[in-house]
């Protein structure tokens, strides 16, 4: 079941290869439906608290330990079906649109599913590395190639900065499987196995230090985020809304799933650093998206400073504060993809500018676009009554209770995103109306891509639990160990 | 006196080489045009395949074989399985090519398959004399290779080059034997290590000096910094296929004896050199790949980065373990596919474009020529470790050898560079998917495409040949399956590996 959903998008991918160009875009946003069906179904097949479903462990290499062991549970349930959810919309979208070489565009981007679906649902260390690296790979190309202005240097730095990363990890992941087996125990990367086998503190220390620099770089986290304004801005929009919106959450992921609990020791001794790349993020975050005039770049940024969220939420190391990360995790997802498909739709309007200062006044005729872009922005500053409401504030509840001078501090990221937020949808939205806007209802096509990511926010606003009860368990277990040692 | 008792079956894969050898150079002689020109090729072709199948017959073969001087085992055997392989995938590239032809083709696959000789003689070595003798069969018909492109002056720098500073190392090799010999009194590995095992020769100045001369030796030939320095001069210049088969087949001959001489013979005195080929590796690493960078000639970037995976192999090397060996074996296998699909490119596009083997080549055959421009991306992104390929589970291997060997820090050292890689088999990549082809006339190229332009009439623009554009396919698919299915070869390296039963 996991496997062929892992595989299925790239299956369709090389069967859309050999397809006639007209059919491909069908074929390939159909598969990635398909996708997504099934990680609805299994997310209503889910039996909430009882351990790993639909597990799969087979020998991939067994000289060097690797398993190709696959599972689901609370942690990863919801953003299996976020990822599936993301490049579904993304790759509808797409196909609304002329594409130089399309087989070649869709391979990329499904391979690129495939990759993300194999890191949130492995549960072998070594398997996890693959996918985590095979992941950017795909995105290099569809950068490089169907980007927009100065591509080539942008998507180099973006893979060199985040592959230092994944490769220092990967020298982690293969210190902690040797490291870890005792004498006469087989070699094995097994998350399961990781966690009986405990490192010495020291060791603990060092492989945590390569781990973080992989993930804060994916997040990105400030300072590490150098990579992300210029391949934000060269990205086309379809990707980078499932850029932003799934493989940052990978590393935030990675955090929860490998770190907290391989690395308990580790994870109490760094808490506080963390804590403060966290806070850092959310503020630096915060007061870039209030400055740049660039739509995407807004959004860039309040995702650094969401994640800045999610990082304390993981790094309260209390298992209220790890909940409100995977929620927000999910959230920040859901209001991603629908905030950069609604910027392409405005750019289209103001004469192919991103830039906020050209827009203004595209509500004027079209009312419907500017509701459903409403609710997103609202999602977005977590106002009240909004699923991130939720999660930010479990994040600060869990944060508050463990390190309170760090919540208290928290707390003015909320309200900044209110003023960045606002900000853009007022220049974007309203105001004067800009020098080549024409304002234009949105398409029925796109409406149908864009509500039901809509409906998807509105339903975590209403009944947040769906997702809180079903994870419950699982997260409670992967910050237990930290937690007991922190305290 | 009677000679030594010859087990002819174990030594049956290189004599297959060797009498190849002597056939194609008397076919060579042959006046009609398709002996020479197709004959020829294909007989060097099937020697280099008789050998390889020589090899599968006798792999479980163990033995030391004429009084000791050569040794069969998994490790040889394997190590002269892959000179075959990269010998069969040589004679494809070099088949249509200018070098034989301008060379004469018997003489130029005579000396390819005496080179192929040498190499398995010196991957089987087990005794000091032995080690020399192949050594210098497997430089001097190289020498001449490199120079074949008789009409190209690069070629002929190139080979000159290589046999001036080659004639360096292996007149270091000699005095390092020499002084090894002087030391123990002994010129078989195992007699060298009894010797050095009694402990009486602890920092003995004669042996350390001894010692450090022959790595300097052997380090030449597998050209590990700061011993390096010819090896993007020559590459470039020689013939392509020339260049292939010296990356990979020299590549695996100079690290199987590497591994043999220090891990059999020198063995009890590990604690002397494996820090120093510690440092050596991280010094490989380190000017391999900040040598890369900035390089517009792609052979020369494959120069660069063969120093660089050198230094990689040579982390297998620094543990002294079966489990380092493996990674050792098992990297050398997949850098020969990755390796010899980028030559192949090279070899197509400098026929088809003329412009010699300048990024510029490959510039834009993303969108035209997808069966060359695929093999060259899963080459670059292979040698680079990206998942997925076979250049992954390589590194893993290797990082995997270094941590359980107590050079963790090695492990680092290896990412760290592999990262670094990135930036120039990234540009290649870049230049293949994202640049338009160029509409500049071959003479306007800079950097090598002057070389082509020397000599225009004679390399001008021409089809690239069925065999070359296979052989990239066959590389790169291999890259992939070795990628997603390593199991068998892996299984193959575990038992080379524990070939050398004097290591935990």
């Amino acid at each position: 079941m996991l496997s062929i959903l892992i595989w299925l998008p790239l299956a369709v991918a090389l069967l859309a290869a050999l397809l006639p160009r007209a059919l491909a875009p069908r074929f390939a946003a159909l598969g990635t439906l398909g996708a997504l069906g099934l990680a609805i179904y299994l997310i209503a097949d889910y039996s909430a608290g009882s351990g790993m479903q639909h597990a799969v462990d087979e020998i991939w290499i067994s000289e060097l330990g690797m398993h190709y062991k696959l599972g689901i549970d609370g942690l990863n349930l919801f953003l299996v079906g976020l990822t599936t959810l993301a490049f579904a919309a993304a790759a509808v979208w797409a196909s609304f649109r002329e594409w130089d070489r399309p087989r070649l565009f869709y391979f990329h981007l499904l391979l690129g599913e495939t990759a993300v679906l194999g890191a949130f649902l492995t549960q072998d260390l070594a398997l996890f590395v693959v996918f985590f690296d095979l992941m950017l790979i795909p995105f290099y190309f569809l950068t490089g190639q169907w980007g927009g202005e100065n591509r080539v240097p942008a998507t180099m730095k973006m893979v060199i900065y985040t592959f230092v990363g994944s490769l220092l990890m990967l020298a982690g992941a293969v210190a902690t499987g040797v490291l870890a087996a005792g004498d006469g125990q087989t070699l094995s990367f097994a998350f399961s196995d990781l966690q009986e086998r405990t490192l010495g503190e020291g060791t603990q220390q060092w492989i945590f230090l390569l781990f973080a620099a992989a993930f804060l770089v994916k997040m990105p986290a400030f300072p590490l985020h150098g990579w992300m304004p210029d391949a934000y801005k060269a990205m086309p929009i379809e990707v980078v809304a499932v850029f932003s919106a799934v493989l940052s959450k990978v590393a935030a992921y990675g955090f929860l799933r490998i770190v907290l609990p391989i690395f308990p020791d580790a994870s109490a001794h760094f808490q506080d650093l963390m804590l403060v790349i966290g806070l850092a993020s959310i503020l630096y975050g915060s007061v870039m998206a209030f400055t740049t005039t660039h739509a995407r770049l807004i959004v860039g940024y309040s995702s650094v400073a969401q994640l800045g969220f999610i990082t304390l939420g993981v790094f309260a190391l209390d298992p209220q504060g790890a909940q409100g990360a995977v929620l927000q995790m999910v959230n920040h997802g859901l209001v991603t993809v629908p905030l950069f498909l609604i910027i392409g739709l405005l750019a289209v309007r103001s004469g192919g500018s991103e830039d906020i200062r050209d827009m203004g006044g595209i509500a004027f005729r079209a009312p419907v676009l500017a509701s459903l872009f409403l609710i997103v922005a609202l999602a977005t500053l977590a106002m009240p009554g909004s699923g991130n409401f939720v999660g930010e504030f479990m994040i600060l509840l869990g944060v508050f209770e463990t390190k309170t001078v760090f919540a208290c501090i928290g707390f003015t990221g909320v309200a900044l995103a209110a003023v960045y937020m606002l900000r853009a949808f007022i220049r974007m939205m309203h105001n004067r109306v800009g020098p080549k806007v024409e304002s234009r209802e949105v398409s029925l096509r796109a409406g149908l891509v864009l509500v039901p990511l809509v409906a998807a926010i509105l339903l975590f606003a209403v009944y947040p639990q769906l997702a809180l009860e079903r994870q419950e368990a699982s997260v409670v277990t992967v910050v237990e160990t930290a937690q007991e040692v922190a305290r | 006196m009677s000679g030594p008792h010859i087990d002819w079956a174990a030594l049956s894969p290189l004599i297959a080489l060797a009498a190849g050898s002597i056939v194609v150079l008397l076919v060579g002689l042959l006046r009609p045009r398709f002996a020479r020109e197709s004959l020829v090729p294909l007989l060097a072709f099937v020697a280099f395949a008789a050998s390889l199948g020589l090899v599968a017959w006798q792999w479980d073969d163990n033995a030391s074989i004429i009084a000791g001087a050569l040794r069969v085992d998994e490790l040889s055997l394997g190590l002269t399985g892959l000179v075959a392989i990269a010998g069969m995938l040589t004679v494809l590239l070099s088949w249509r090519g200018d070098a034989p032809r301008e060379s004469a083709h018997g003489e130029y696959y005579a000396m390819l398959l005496a080179s192929a000789a040498g190499m398995a003689a010196l991957v089987q070595a087990q005794n000091l004399v032995s080690l020399f003798l192949a050594f210098e069969l497997l430089s001097i018909p190289l020498y001449v290779l490199c120079a074949t492109e008789l009409r190209r002056a690069p070629s002929l720098e190139s080979g000159l080059k290589y046999l001036v500073v080659g004639s360096v190392g292996s007149a270091t090799l000699l005095y390092g034997l020499a002084l090894v010999y002087g030391a123990t009194g002994a010129t078989d590995f195992g007699e060298i290590s009894d010797a050095l095992g009694e402990g009486s020769m602890v920092g003995d100045p004669l042996l350390l000096t001894g010692l450090a001369l022959s790595i300097v030796g052997l380090a030449f030939k597998a050209s590990v910094a700061p011993f390096h320095q010819w090896t993007p001069d020559v590459y470039e210049g020689a013939p392509t296929a020339i260049t292939a088969f010296m990356a990979t087949a020299t590549k695996a001959a100079a690290l199987g004896v590497i591994i043999r001489f220090l891990d059999v013979a020198l063995i009890p005195a590990e604690p002397d050199w494996s820090p120093v080929l510690a440092v050596l590796a991280t010094v490989t690493i380190v000017v391999g790949n900040v040598g890369a960078i900035g390089q517009t000639s792609i052979k020369r970037i494959l120069a660069w980065s063969g120093v660089a995976q050198a230094g990689y192999m040579l982390a297998g090397v620094v543990v002294a373990s079966q489990l380092g060996i493996r990674a050792v074996a098992f990297y050398l296998a997949v850098y020969l596919v990755m390796n010899v699909a980028a030559f192949a490119v090279v070899v197509a596009r400098a026929r088809e474009t003329g412009l010699g083997d300048s990024i510029e080549s490959v510039s834009g055959i993303g969108a035209t020529k997808p069966l060359l421009a695929w093999p060259l991306t899963i080459s670059m992104l292979g040698l680079a470790g990206i998942p997925g390929t076979a250049g992954f589970i390589g590194k893993f291997a290797l990082i995997d050898a270094s941590v359980s060997g107590d050079f963790a820090w090695l492990g680092v050292v290896i990412v760290l560079g592999s990262a670094v890689s990135l930036a120039y088999y990234l540009r290649v990549v870049a230049a293949v998917w994202m640049r338009e082809a160029p509409r500049a006339v071959p003479a306007l190229a800079g950097g090598s495409g002057d070389v082509a332009a020397e000599d225009l009439p004679r390399s001008g623009p021409r089809p690239a040949g069925w065999e070359v554009t296979f052989v990239a396919v066959l590389c790169a698919l291999a890259t992939i399956a070795l990628g997603v299915v390593p199991g068998p070869v892996f299984d193959l390296a575990a038992d080379a590996g524990s070939a050398l039963t004097g290591l935990f």
